[in-house]
């Protein structure tokens, strides 16, 4: 070991107590980093997830400018082609076709405007979690005609039950009027109140027959394998639809495309988070400051001594950088270290948030948040840490600079 | 052949509202293998005119060379690097970095001067056995005793082989038997090894041991006496 590093590590520990202090307020930083930023990471995921789950999967083929406009008439004609190029691609695993209309469903006393979705019973079960989510009655089947289940507060406020029966009438694809009478076969709750509110969903053939849409659906819903697919997917799909002409007008949406809100509502709090962060380093940068400010001070006669005899500044500066980098980096790691176990810890085990889990249903999130641990978890915060910290070192670094070797050695 | 020559130095220090003239045009020149003491009462300019030959202290004005190098333009790096090289110094209070070993605080000025680990550790080991300090090679400055101290201090100011070793008041913190065990080892330095010393001092065994006196007083040469041996 040189003779650089070694004294930097003794010098360190001249002052145990001074030097716990600053490596624990470092340490606790970077435990804190590690573990929130994990916390956020893992509930993005679990949000991202369960909206994904619920409805509008990882990514959606459509008809161009449908998701802006919602018009009945922008459809995919062809759902079965596209699902043949989907059973083809890599990390698919499974599909769906719906078609949407927005209609009046009435029941004895009350009409409300909802979102008429047609799904598929046998396909929708592999991508969405609806059928989990049914509280009375039961899900849809294939031999199901005209059948339906309901929102559980759309329900609620039509006043139905399973068994009761509804009214569904709306424009069909060619402008012709559409309507039908429905049985309630179940409810369901998925958690987030504004679909529960405002959806209902019958048979997808039944939908083509009463909306006159012949074969075709508005969504062709898809689900990877996992998110850090979906872009992969997304290219290979659109490139492969770019391969018949008649696929023109179809374009591929991604989750974030499909559900802005859920990306910025997302990009909102990792803001704030980091903000706070921000805040956290910079009072653990003051106490940095604070600690290499008072041994440049206690040590400043010492520093005239080595200017005496033939230090120049800058090997000085040197040396208090390797002083600062050193205690900076026992903080960190332990922080790592102590951060990346209590993460690990609740990502097993979870944390229960059931006190908030009425919000946290908003996002489709049971009462547990399970911290997610990465390499961008575990590392960026203490690296930000690390970077201030010695950017607050620098100055009583470089204020040695300044010092006149006479003028130091008199310094009592 | 000299190897300081100080000529017209002039310096005053502002103490609050009052001005101090601690030197006032000396001029003085030291021949290489000297052994000599700057001596004065307290407040004489003794201390400023060492600090100012060793580069630690600026003249208001007059020059000075050391070692046929003049200080006048040279910045902080180029003085560091010439005390570095030609200077050794013994300070009254020893100041040998606490955090390192008796060896590596000798070792430490070798180091600054980019000699290989080994050859640095093998002098820094003779020049201590020199000193007499065999077996104490790994004590810390605290588990040394002041004498000891001194004389690692001394090792640290001659392991580079400088031309001039400058000694401000080396002996105004030992007994008088530690004092003048420290005075004989570097006499014997200075005859063996041709070293330069100059003391600051008003200890009357350093002057008697100095073959050449410089008696300062109120910022003036007031007699400079060379010893008959």
């Amino acid at each position: 070991m040189s003779i650089d590093i070694k004294m930097a590590w003794r010098n360190i520990w001249r002052n145990p107590r001074r030097t716990i202090i600053t490596i624990s307020a470092i340490a606790f930083a970077c435990l804190l980093l590690v573990f929130m930023l994990s916390f956020q990471f893992g509930s993005y995921e679990t949000m991202i997830n369960s909206s994904i789950k619920i409805h509008a999967g990882h990514l959606q083929i459509q008809a161009k400018e449908y998701q802006e406009k919602q018009n009945i008439r922008m459809v995919v004609p062809n759902p079965e082609e596209t699902g043949r190029i989907l059973d083809n691609v890599l990390y698919v695993e499974s599909y769906t076709y719906r078609a949407k209309a927005f209609s009046l469903v009435s029941s004895k006393n009350r009409t409300y405007g909802v979102m008429v979705i047609g799904i598929d019973p046998s396909r929708e079960k592999m991508v969405s979690t609806i059928k989990n989510s049914i509280r009375q009655g039961s899900y849809l089947s294939m031999e199901d005609k005209n059948q339906a289940i309901v929102g559980r507060l759309l329900a609620k406020n039509l006043g139905v039950l399973p068994g009761d029966e509804l009214t569904i009438m709306g424009q069909g694809r060619d402008g012709s009027i559409a309507a039908t009478v429905v049985s309630v076969k179940g409810i369901y709750a998925s958690g987030i109140d504004e679909f529960d509110r405002s959806s209902i969903q019958i048979p997808l053939t039944v939908f083509q027959d009463v909306y006159t849409m012949d074969n075709a659906v508005h969504e062709v819903v898809v689900i990877g394998d996992s998110l850090r697919n979906i872009s992969k997917i997304k290219k290979n799909v659109q490139g492969q639809l770019k391969k018949l002409k008649e696929n023109e007008f179809l374009t591929v949406l991604d989750w974030e495309e499909l559900m802005p809100g859920l990306r910025q509502g997302i990009e909102m709090d990792l803001t704030m988070g980091i903000v706070f962060y921000l805040l956290l380093i910079i009072v653990v940068a003051f106490s940095i400051l604070n600690t290499f400010l008072m041994a440049i001070f206690e040590r400043t006669k010492e520093f005239g001594v080595l200017m005496a005899i033939g230090t120049t500044p800058g090997r000085i500066t040197k040396l208090l950088l390797i002083e600062s980098i050193s205690l900076t980096m026992v903080g960190i790691i332990a922080g790592i270290f102590i951060g990346s176990l209590l993460t690990l810890f609740f990502q097993y085990h979870g944390i229960d948030l059931s006190g908030s889990s009425e919000l946290l249903a908003q996002y489709g999130i049971s009462g547990m948040i399970y911290p997610k641990l990465s390499l961008l978890s575990a590392l960026s915060g203490p690296f930000a840490v690390f970077f201030i910290t010695v950017l607050a070192a620098l100055y009583p670094a470089l204020k040695i600079r300044k010092l006149q070797p006479v003028e130091a050695m008199l310094h009592v | 052949m000299n190897i300081v020559e100080c000529t017209e130095i002039n310096k005053t220090y502002q103490q609050g509202k009052v001005e101090v003239q601690a030197l006032r045009g000396i001029s003085l020149n030291i021949k290489k293998g000297g052994f000599i003491a700057l001596a004065g009462p307290s407040g004489s300019g003794k201390t400023t005119l060492l600090n100012i030959i060793g580069g630690l202290d600026h003249a208001d004005s007059g020059t000075v060379n050391v070692d046929g190098q003049s200080f006048d333009k040279m910045n902080q790096s180029q003085l560091a690097n010439l005390r570095l090289h030609s200077i050794g110094f013994v300070f009254q209070s020893y100041n040998l970095i606490p955090v390192l070993s008796a060896a590596e605080n000798v070792e430490f000025v070798m180091l600054l001067q980019g000699i290989p680990a080994a050859e640095r550790q093998g002098r820094a080991r003779t020049i201590l056995d020199d000193v007499g300090l065999k077996d104490k090679y790994d004590r810390r400055p605290a588990e040394l005793s002041g004498g000891q101290q001194q004389r690692v201090a001394v090792a640290r100011a001659i392991v580079s082989n400088p031309s001039i070793v400058l000694a401000d008041e080396p002996t105004a913190n030992l007994d008088s038997k530690t004092g003048q065990g420290l005075l004989e080892m570097m006499k014997k330095m200075n005859v063996e090894k041709k070293v330069t010393f100059v003391f600051s001092t008003h200890d009357q065994m350093v002057m008697d041991y100095a073959r050449r006196l410089v008696l300062i007083h109120d910022g003036l040469i007031d007699n400079d006496l060379v010893k008959k041996n």
